[in-house]
């Protein structure tokens, strides 16, 4: 094990020195070999992702991310559904449907959509704008995820009442958290 | 070549229900990556797009970082009799892009079978 430890730290030590110390063609090659030093960088895996500024890893409840949202209103998990992959290889790059049944007329249509995420740096993904003139409410597109966790998807009525669906999603490379 | 894309699928007869997608190419920056020197790359993101049929909005999105790199949408219109699609967007550093696509409704009301 100390000798498994020791190889860790000369490699950390011999990238500190590198990323000091950096040319551009180096600096090619280097993040080509950075992946093999992956596995000991994620040993002092706070220490990089605070290097970054990001504050990150905590997950949220449900409650947290749609009550400043709902504000007291009624809430359903129905009508409102997420389709996407159970298992995201890639956290920088992930499809993501929502699909609705929920009316679109004149005096009954959904009017937002908020996207959640329960561990990205920024909870809301993205927030919709609808209306009458949709004749849906079925949007795709595509989510960077910072790791597992489930995304919510809030739709919000004219009238006032809100509908969402939860979604969990396996992470294995996580956005935001720089690979190199 | 242009940096943005819109594309109609679908009927294009008034009262009907189009797919449109749209694709801007825009990095997406984070602010939470480095470069190859370990300095950080500030954050830059697409703030709003929106879609106008002529004059009215069809859609607005409000993305953020959660938003991957050279953002994609896909949603639903209602055709109405219209000559074309304008799309603008911005970004956080205030640059601003339009996609102009003109379309070609056909104005006869689907026939109901």
């Amino acid at each position: 094990m100390s000798k498994l430890g020791a190889v860790h730290f000369s490699r950390r030590t011999l990238l500190t020195k590198l990323r000091r110390s950096l040319d551009v063609s180096l600096g090619i090659s280097l993040a080509r070999a950075l992946p093999l030093v992956g596995g000991g960088l994620s040993l002092f895996g706070t220490e990089s992702t605070l290097a970054q500024g990001m504050y990150s890893g905590t997950l949220r409840s449900l409650s947290e991310l749609v009550d400043p949202l709902i504000s007291g209103a009624p809430l359903s998990k129905t009508r409102v559904r997420i389709e996407m992959p159970l298992l995201a290889d890639n956290g920088n790059l992930v499809n993501l449907a929502i699909k609705s049944d929920l009316p679109m007329t004149q005096d009954d249509y959904v009017e937002k959509i908020y996207l959640l995420s329960q561990r990205n740096p920024v909870v809301q993904i993205a927030l919709f704008h609808l209306g009458p003139w949709s004749g849906d409410a079925n949007i795709n597109t595509r989510v960077r995820l910072a790791g597992s966790q489930f995304i919510v998807a809030l739709a919000q009525t004219s009238k006032g009442k809100f509908y969402y669906d939860k979604f969990d999603v396996i992470v294995t490379e996580s956005a935001c958290v720089d690979g190199s | 070549m242009s940096i943005a894309r819109l594309q109609v699928l679908g009927d294009l007869r008034v009262g009907s229900v189009v797919r449109i997608r749209l694709l801007i190419q825009h990095s997406m920056d984070t602010g939470y990556l480095q470069n190859m020197l370990g300095q950080n790359i500030p954050r830059n993101v697409i703030k709003t797009i929106t879609c106008h049929a002529d004059q009215s909005e069809i859609f607005r999105v409000d993305p953020s970082s959660g938003i991957a790199a050279n953002p994609y949408f896909e949603f639903s219109w209602r055709v109405v009799p219209v000559r074309s699609i304008r799309t603008v967007w911005i970004d956080d550093i205030g640059i601003q892009g339009e996609l102009l696509t003109p379309i070609n409704v056909s104005i006869n009301v689907p026939t109901k079978s």
